[in-house]
C-alpha cells in the first residue's frame, strides 16, 4: 500500500508569465521518475497538492491536459506563502507533486453533447484543461458544439493569450472572449461574463456547460443558464476551499458531509442547491 | 479461560514483563495531571485517576508527527519517509469511552481510496487494555452516546477494578494472547466476576446525564440556516480546547518546518480557529464562532453519522469540564432535539 502523503519529485522545466501584473505564472513540470510520468493518469478538472520544500504545500488544479503527455502544468496566482515560494523558483527547481486528486470534470456525461464553458479571470486554468482535451484530434468528434465565453478584468489579466489565439483561428469551437471595460487597444468584445453569456445565448438543448470563476460571476451567470433552460444536473460548477491532504482526512474542505477534495471538486449545480451555503 | 485476576501488588510486575516485548504506555501522574506516557517500569505508572485530562488519541495521532524529512540541496531534493513505528505496543488503562473512540476514528483514518499509514500502522500494532470506570463523573454521559462504563468495544482486554485487585477479562483474540503470555496469572473465581457485573451495574446508575441523540442528525439536516446558531456560540471564546481534548477530533494541518533541511509534519488543527478555514483569497467560508460552532456540531452528529453510520462523540465529558465558559454539549444536543424549526 502506498504512502499518500509522499510527493513525487518533479523538475520546472518551463515557467511562463501569463498576466500583465506577473503574478499569474504557469509551471510546467516533469517528473524525475519516469515511472511517476507514466502513473500520473488524470482527469480534466482534477487537482494536485504541489510541494514547495520549506514552504510546503497547497491545492492547484491542472491546466495542462491529459493529451499532454510529456508534462503537467499548474496555473499558479500568488496570494499565499506557498504560491509565493513557487513563484520564487526558478526553472530547474525540483518541487513534489501529490495527486492527482479529486473528481474532476463528468467526460462521459459531456460525450455526444454541445459543450458550453463559462470562465472569469484566473479560475480558467482547468477549464482550459478541459478545451484543450475536447479539441485534441482523438476526442474532437466525441463532442458537439463548443462553445466558450471567457473573460478578464483588462486584456492584460487575460491568461493562455497563445491558446485563445490558436483557439480563434477554429472552426469548431465558438470562443467570446470578454473584458470587463473598455481600453483603447482592445477591439474584442466588453462586458461582464453573464452579460456575454446571455447575448451568444447557446442552446441548452442536448448542451451541457461548466461553469468556473470569481463567486460574484457565478451568482450572475446562474441565472442566465437558467434563463437559457439549462437543467440544474446539467450544469458543472468546480468549488475551492482550503485543502490540506487532498484525501479527505484532514477535515477542512467539507460542505455539509460532502468534501470538496475528493467528493469534488466538480459538483453539479442541482447538487450544490442541496448542500449547505458554505463556500 | 478469559477471566483472570491480578493483585494490585503485581501491576509493577506485569508491566516489567510487557515492556521486555512491547512499547508500553499508560497513563502517569505528574503533578497533579495524569496522562499516557511512554513507560519503562511498573512503578510509573498510575491508575486511580478518573480520566486523564488529554485523551490517549495521542498514542496513534500524535499532536505532531512527522511525516518526511526532506534535504534540498545542489543536486535537487531529497525526501526520506518517515513510517509509523513497527514494534509492537501495548496501550493500558484506556477507559471505556475513549476505546470507542478508537473504533471512530479507525472510520476516518481507513475509509475511502486513501489509507492513514501513519495511523492505521501504529493501530495495527497496538493491544488495548481498557480500564472500566467504577466511578463515572458528573459530566459522563457515555450511556447516550452508545457506549457504557464498563464498555468493551475497541479494547482486547479489560481491567476491571475489585476490592484490591483487578479483574482481567480477554475481550479479542489479541487480548487473550496478551493474558496467555502471564501464566502466573490466577483464574477468576465466580465470586469476582458477579462482583464485577455488579459494580458493572452500580457504575451505570452512577450516569445521571442522559442526552438523547435520536433523530438529531435529520434534524440538523433542517437547521443549517436556523437562528439557534446565532445563541449558542455566543458565550464561546474560541479557545478550540473541545477539539483538542475531544477523543474523536483529528482535523489535522500540513506543514514544513525548515528551510533546506527539514520536515513535513502534521499538527492538531482546529475547526474552532479562523485561519483552518481561511483562503489565500482572504474568502472565509466559516468567518465567525458562528459557523465554527455550527461546524463543530453538524460535524459530530450529522456529517459523520452520514459518512460512517454514528455520531462523533463518546459522552468522556472533557469538552464540559475544560470549557472556560461552561458550554456544555449536553446542553445543546437537548436544544436541538427540542427547538422548534
Amino acid at each position: 500500500m502506498s504512502n499518500p502523503y509522499i510527493p513525487n519529485l518533479a523538475v520546472i522545466r518551463k515557467i511562463i508569465t501569463e498576466n500583465e501584473v506577473n503574478d499569474i505564472k504557469t509551471f510546467e513540470l516533469v517528473f524525475q521518475d519516469p515511472e511517476a510520468m507514466k502513473n500520473f493518469k488524470y482527469r480534466c478538472g482534477q487537482f494536485a497538492e504541489i510541494s514547495v520544500f520549506g514552504a510546503g504545500e497547497c491545492p492547484i488544479g491542472i491546466a495542462s491536459s491529459p493529451t499532454d503527455e510529456d508534462c503537467i502544468q499548474f496555473t499558479v496566482k500568488k496570494v499565499g506563502v506557498v504560491t509565493t515560494a513557487l513563484h520564487n523558483c526558478e526553472e530547474g527547481t525540483v518541487v513534489g507533486v501529490r495527486g492527482p486528486f479529486g473528481n474532476g470534470f463528468p467526460l462521459e456525461r459531456m460525450e455526444g453533447r454541445n459543450v458550453v464553458i463559462v470562465g472569469g479571470g484566473f479560475a480558467f486554468t482547468t477549464l482550459r484543461s478541459l478545451i484543450k482535451f475536447i479539441l485534441h484530434d482523438a476526442n474532437r468528434d466525441r463532442f458537439k458544439d463548443v462553445m466558450v465565453v471567457y473573460g478578464a478584468r483588462n486584456p492584460g489579466e487575460l491568461i493562455y493569450k497563445y491558446d485563445l489565439e490558436a483557439w480563434g483561428k477554429r472552426d469548431d469551437i465558438s470562443l467570446n472572449v470578454t473584458i470587463d471595460s473598455a481600453v483603447p487597444s482592445w477591439t474584442g468584445r466588453v462586458g461582464f461574463v453573464p452579460a456575454v453569456l446571455k447575448e451568444v445565448a447557446p442552446s441548452s438543448s442536448n448542451a451541457t456547460a461548466v461553469v468556473c470563476g470569481p463567486p460574484i460571476m457565478i451568482r450572475f451567470t446562474m441565472p442566465v443558464l437558467n434563463e437559457l433552460g439549462f437543467p440544474h444536473e446539467d450544469v458543472f460548477l468546480s468549488l475551492e476551499m482550503r485543502m490540506k491532504c487532498g484525501i479527505g482526512k484532514c477535515g477542512r474542505c467539507n460542505i455539509g458531509e460532502k468534501f470538496v477534495c475528493k467528493d469534488g471538486p466538480v459538483f453539479a449545480y442541482k447538487e450544490l442547491q442541496m448542500m449547505p451555503k458554505e463556500y | 479461560m478469559k477471566w483472570k485476576v491480578l493483585e494490585k501488588s503485581k501491576i509493577p510486575v506485569l508491566i516489567e514483563e510487557l515492556t521486555r516485548e512491547y512499547e508500553v504506555f499508560a497513563p502517569v501522574k505528574k503533578n497533579s495531571l495524569v496522562s499516557f506516557e511512554r513507560v519503562s517500569s511498573g512503578n510509573e505508572i498510575y491508575l486511580g485517576f478518573q480520566n486523564t485530562k488529554k485523551p490517549p488519541k495521542e498514542v496513534f495521532f500524535p499532536q505532531t508527527e512527522i511525516l518526511f524529512t526532506y534535504r534540498v540541496g545542489k543536486k535537487g531534493v531529497e525526501i526520506e519517509e518517515h513510517p509509523a513505528p513497527r514494534r509492537k505496543r501495548v496501550l493500558l488503562g484506556v477507559r471505556s469511552c475513549d476505546a470507542r473512540s478508537f473504533v471512530l476514528l479507525d472510520k476516518v483514518f481507513s475509509s475511502g481510496e486513501y489509507k492513514d499509514l501513519y495511523y492505521l500502522e501504529k493501530r495495527k500494532n497496538t493491544t488495548i487494555v481498557g480500564l472500566a470506570c467504577n466511578h463515572p463523573l458528573s459530566t459522563c454521559f457515555c450511556t447516550s452516546m452508545g457506549g457504557s462504563p464498563f464498555g468493551k468495544e475497541g479494547v482486547d482486554l479489560l481491567l476491571q477494578e475489585l476490592n484490591g485487585k483487578y479483574l482481567l477479562e480477554a475481550v479479542t483474540e489479541r487480548g487473550m494472547e496478551l493474558i496467555e503470555k502471564f501464566p502466573w496469572l490466577m483464574d477468576a473465581e465466580k465470586g469476582d466476576i458477579e462482583k464485577a457485573k455488579r459494580l458493572f451495574e452500580d457504575a451505570e446508575r452512577a450516569i445521571r446525564s442522559k442526552v438523547s441523540v435520536e433523530g438529531v442528525s435529520e434534524k440538523l439536516d433542517r437547521m443549517f440556516d436556523d437562528p439557534m446558531w446565532d445563541q449558542i456560540h455566543q458565550k464561546c471564546v474560541g479557545c478550540a480546547v473541545c477539539t483538542y481534548l475531544c477523543p474523536t477530533c483529528c482535523c489535522f494541518d500540513i506543514l514544513d518546518e525548515g528551510t533546506n533541511e527539514g520536515k513535513r509534519v502534521r499538527i492538531w488543527d482546529t475547526c474552532q480557529s479562523p485561519l483552518f478555514t481561511l483562503e489565500g483569497s482572504g474568502h472565509n467560508p466559516r468567518p465567525s464562532g458562528k459557523e465554527r460552532m455550527r461546524q463543530r456540531i453538524m460535524h459530530k452528529f450529522d456529517y459523520v453519522v452520514k459518512n460512517f453510520g454514528e455520531g462523533f462523540c463518546v459522552g468522556c465529558g472533557r469538552c464540559i469540564r475544560e470549557c472556560p465558559v461552561n458550554l456544555d454539549i449536553r446542553e445543546i444536543v437537548k436544544k436541538i432535539s427540542t427547538w422548534q424549526v
